[in-house]
């Protein structure tokens, strides 16, 4: 199927970032699936944050029922195709497997469901409507990314209408700038747009909402506004030197090479901070050519938020790990950086302290910043009064209601900075709220 | 038990005929010429019984087809191929060659011929002069030579497989096996006719009418000829319970007993074992050796002489038809025998599958409820699902999640929750729970004591006349 976005694959991009769970044939999806043991109330679903089905969708890859397969996911999850690639199983579905407990392993749960949605994709991607009706009740999100187009896409099967306001150029948010290639292609993230689409979601580039004014006229046109913004840039690593050549955030950098606009890494690359962004970040420079990649973290590898498999990843593929390590001035001239002077610190009660004469220096070409997106407070203190709790939009865990009845949230925004699936249950859960509401309103 | 030190004798003795162990390879492709059949004896066959000789036959193309199960290839098998499709001459030559270079295997002629008494005649003395050690008469092909008035349309006419019994036993020299064809209402019926008939054994069972199934882009039924399709012979795996249960009628029929070759579904050593407790004298082999080569003979005489050596057995007869008595009709079973289900908490995983069985297909006596869930004891499975669809999940992530991760302490490697239990008073012992459960052993059905005398459904219904009878 032809992508309604305009994006062109770069093969060199293709090349370098190759899959990194390649997908099953027909005859491996059906033995895994035949594996499965079709649990009753299955802890995968339950461990899933949209519930997908899980026991329905793999039997009935196992009984060759593939629409129905996919049709039974993106019931649950309309970004199913995304997060069969892009979701932390381990922790999630296959970290539930009743399997674990049996000395086997566990059910290859996000194959699967990749192996039913590449065959929905590959078969003309046809979505069964919920329903043929054109209802009244009009919601608008702002930011295209998976908070909003979950939200969007339940709302608009439900015969509401729906439009998405994005700044940037394509849909999508951190799915389509912001994953790992070998994770998920930029171009299967639009691929899987296109359907919200073609659901008759009404997507609108280029379109910066912010300010009281703009949302004053957005609250006058729609019922309800659901606020899909995630999070700011990087966080400044205060320390100077920041503004040296060679010092990037790691959104931008993973985003440049995605978009192919900048694919050339050389020398040796130091990350800062220890998340799942870092990770994803050092093993892209790693790639794209740095001959040496260390990630540089203030704490040890029992704090980091990066999953254990992601970090495993990384140092099968040469990236260093320095620990209780702080940077504390970027050094080099107005053309490039040259080096990261750093400190070793240590845990004293909940602050660090730093080791005196531990002062050294990394010679690198390069530095990544990974410590973390700021929550977007420009815009949020400015909304309207919805209110906010350390920076992030507090609303009610089972509706996505905010303190602004007319302002529904999800993703980033709300939970800080979680994973793709986390936001697409924030939208569906806030959609079935709204969609009460709606119906209230609009009978 | 005590193992025995010495080798176990494998040897076995049908009949009258005699060979080194009791695995002979089935009338069928596998033993369609002299040059399979040695190397079937090289791998360690203990007899042959020989493709069906007679007037030669043109085969169609295709003619197997089978049912896959779960992803496990032939778990049931069908053919259309009909008899041998080479000279007679050609098969009584090999069948001398055979004999001369193995003369301690077994080898059995596989006949069919016209229903004419001198047909017949003329292929028993053919077959006997070439060397073979029996004849085998193939009343049971239930495809293709049944229209012919061959095969199992004899063997569904008591008359007719009497009558040919007999006519054979007019000229043979050598032990003659009647091969039985599951497709009639009453196996005994005819194998009654065969002893009559004066057979000397039996062989049982042939192949089961079927259709394999069908292609559901094309509509044509497998396997396809030309887009048309015709009924087959089932066999393999499959049929294992149909063969076990005729084998076991035949062999508890006083005028139907004779010297029985087990055939249906056998594929490894336990299967065998299972036909020989029932009263078999051998078994005989086809689609486990057309899916994986002569070699499996290797593992089913290493696994039976394991077994045997295991259970002190030093021939095959020591525990040839064991389990014979222990097949009764349903009135002899006792009433007041009482087993139920128990689940060993430490073993289970938490799949949860016993619970959806024994309440969708069973008497609803197992329960989640151990936890003291809120929707509780007798809840219905819906009830449960639409409750855990209510619970909101997130992603664990640990620099956001470190302070909810205190968990309640849990007795078991599966929470509470998630173990179901069995309520005893109300479990009917129905077996359903141990055998959908995936792991060994974590189901296990053990018995109640209920204090009350063996009684069985005879006995109850006979009345107080009745009572204190012996009961033979």
């Amino acid at each position: 199927m032809s992508t309604g976005n305009k994006y062109e694959e770069n093969p060199e991009v293709t090349a370098r970032f190759p899959d990194i769970h390649p997908p099953f044939d027909k005859s491996g999806a059906t033995i895994e699936a035949n594996r499965c043991l079709y649990c009753f109330d299955a802890p995968c679903t339950a461990a899933c944050p949209t519930h997908i089905d899980v026991p329905r969708f793999i039997k009935k890859i196992s009984q060759g029922n593939l629409r129905g397969s996919a049709l039974t996911i993106l019931d649950a999850n309309i970004l199913g195709a995304s997060c069969s690639r892009v979701c932390p199983v381990d922790v999630l579905c296959e970290g539930a497997c009743v399997y674990h407990r049996y000395n086997k392993q566990p059910i290859e749960i996000g194959r699967l469901q990749r192996f039913a949605m590449d065959a929905f994709y590959r078969n003309g991607a046809v979505l069964a409507a919920k329903t043929t009706e054109r209802r009244a009740g009009k919601v608008a999100c702002i930011g295209a990314g998976p908070a909003s187009l979950a939200f969007a896409a339940e709302l608009r099967q439900r015969g509401f209408s729906a439009a998405i306001f994005e700044r940037k150029p394509l849909p999508g948010g951190l799915n389509t700038y912001g994953v790992a290639e070998y994770k998920l292609r930029a171009s299967d993230s639009l691929r899987e747009i296109d359907l919200i689409r073609e659901l008759g979601v009404d997507f609108q580039f280029g379109r910066n909402i912010s300010g009281e004014a703009a949302l004053a006229a957005l609250e006058r046109e729609f019922d309800f506004i659901f606020l899909g913004v995630g999070l700011g840039k990087i966080r400044l690593l205060g320390i100077p030197g920041e503004e040296l050549p060679g010092v990037v955030d790691a959104l931008k950098f993973i985003e440049e090479y995605k978009t192919g606009r900048n694919l050339k890494v050389g020398g040796r690359v130091v990350v800062l901070g220890a998340g799942n962004t870092a990770i994803d970040a050092a093993r892209a420079a790693v790639r794209l050519g740095a001959q040496d990649v260390q990630i540089v973290y203030r704490r040890d590898e029992s704090s980091m938020s990066a999953f254990l498999f992601e970090y495993e990843h990384a140092r099968e593929e040469g990236v260093k790990f320095r620990w209780w390590t702080q940077p504390v001035k970027l050094v080099g001239d107005e053309k490039k950086i040259s080096g990261m002077e750093c400190m070793k610190v240590e845990m004293d009660g909940q602050s660090f302290r730093h080791l005196p004469g531990s002062h050294f220096t990394i010679p690198c070409d390069m530095v990544i910043s990974a410590i973390g997106q700021s929550p977007l407070l420009e815009f949020l203190q400015a909304c309207r009064g919805v209110k906010l709790e350390n920076g992030r939009v507090s609303v009610d865990r089972a509706t996505g209601q905010t303190s602004h009845a007319k302002y529904f949230a999800g993703g980033d925004c709300v939970n800080g900075g979680r994973e793709v699936v986390d936001a697409v249950a924030d939208g569906k859960r806030a959609a079935l709220a709204a969609a009460q509401l709606l119906e209230k309103i609009h009978g | 038990m005590v193992e025995r030190k010495t080798t176990p004798n494998l040897s076995v003795n049908l009949a009258g005929i005699v060979s080194p162990n009791p695995f002979w390879l089935a009338s069928a492709p596998p033993t369609n010429c002299g040059e399979q059949v040695m190397r079937a004896f090289d791998a360690g066959w203990g007899g042959a019984v020989w493709k069906t000789i007679g007037d030669p036959i043109v085969n169609v193309s295709s003619r197997y087809s089978s049912v896959d199960w779960n992803g496990q290839r032939m778990m049931g098998f069908n053919n259309i191929e009909l008899i041998t499709d080479r000279p007679l001459e050609v098969n009584l030559r090999e069948i001398a060659e055979v004999k001369k270079r193995y003369p301690k295997q077994a080898v059995i002629a596989s006949l069919m011929v016209e229903s004419k008494r001198e047909a017949w005649h003329t292929i028993v003395k053919q077959s006997e002069d070439a060397g073979a050690d029996g004849l085998e008469l193939n009343f049971g092909c239930p495809h293709g030579m049944s229209e012919r008035g061959m095969g199992s349309a004899v063997g569904q006419v008591p008359e007719y497989t009497e009558m040919i019994t007999g006519w054979v036993k007019e000229k043979a020299r050598t032990p003659v096996l009647v091969k039985l064809t599951p497709n009639i209402s009453d196996i005994r019926v005819v194998a009654r006719a065969a002893k009559r008939g004066g057979a000397d054994g039996l062989s049982a069972i042939n192949t089961i009418n079927s259709i394999t199934g069908i292609d559901l882009d094309t509509f044509v039924p497998r396997p396809n000829v030309d887009g048309k399709s015709s009924h087959g012979g089932y066999c393999g795996p499959a049929v294992k319970p149909i063969a076990l249960n005729m084998v076991q009628q035949v062999q508890s029929d006083p005028e139907a007993k004779l010297p029985l070759s087990g055939i249906g579904g056998v594929s490894d050593w336990r299967d065998a074992v299972e036909f020989l407790l029932l009263g078999c004298g051998n078994v005989q082999v086809c689609t486990a050796v057309m899916h994986y080569g002569y070699r499996i003979v290797e593992d089913m005489a290493d696994g039976l002489a394991n077994w045997m050596r295991e259970k002190g057995f030093a021939n095959i007869s020591d525990f040839q038809g064991l389990s014979l008595a222990r097949v009764q009709e349903w009135k002899h079973l006792n009433l007041n025998y009482k087993i139920v289900a128990r689940i060993h908490e430490e073993k289970c995983i938490g799949c949860e599958l016993c619970y959806t069985a024994c309440w969708d297909g069973a008497h609803q006596c197992i329960h989640l409820d151990r936890a003291g869930q809120s929707n509780g004891h007798h809840a219905t499975p819906a009830m449960h699902e639409a409750e855990s669809k209510q619970r909101i999940s997130m992603t664990p992530i640990p620099k956001l999640d470190h302070a909810t991760a205190s968990k309640g302490k849990e007795p078991y490697p599966t929470p509470l929750s998630r173990i179901p239990r069995v309520d005893e008073a109300e479990c009917v012992g129905c077996n359903l729970c141990s055998l959908v459960c995936p792991v060994e052993d974590c189901i296990t059905m053990e018995q109640v004591e209920t204090h009350l005398a063996s009684q069985s459904w005879e006995q109850r219904t006979s009345g107080a006349a009745t009572l204190g009878r012996k009961n033979d």
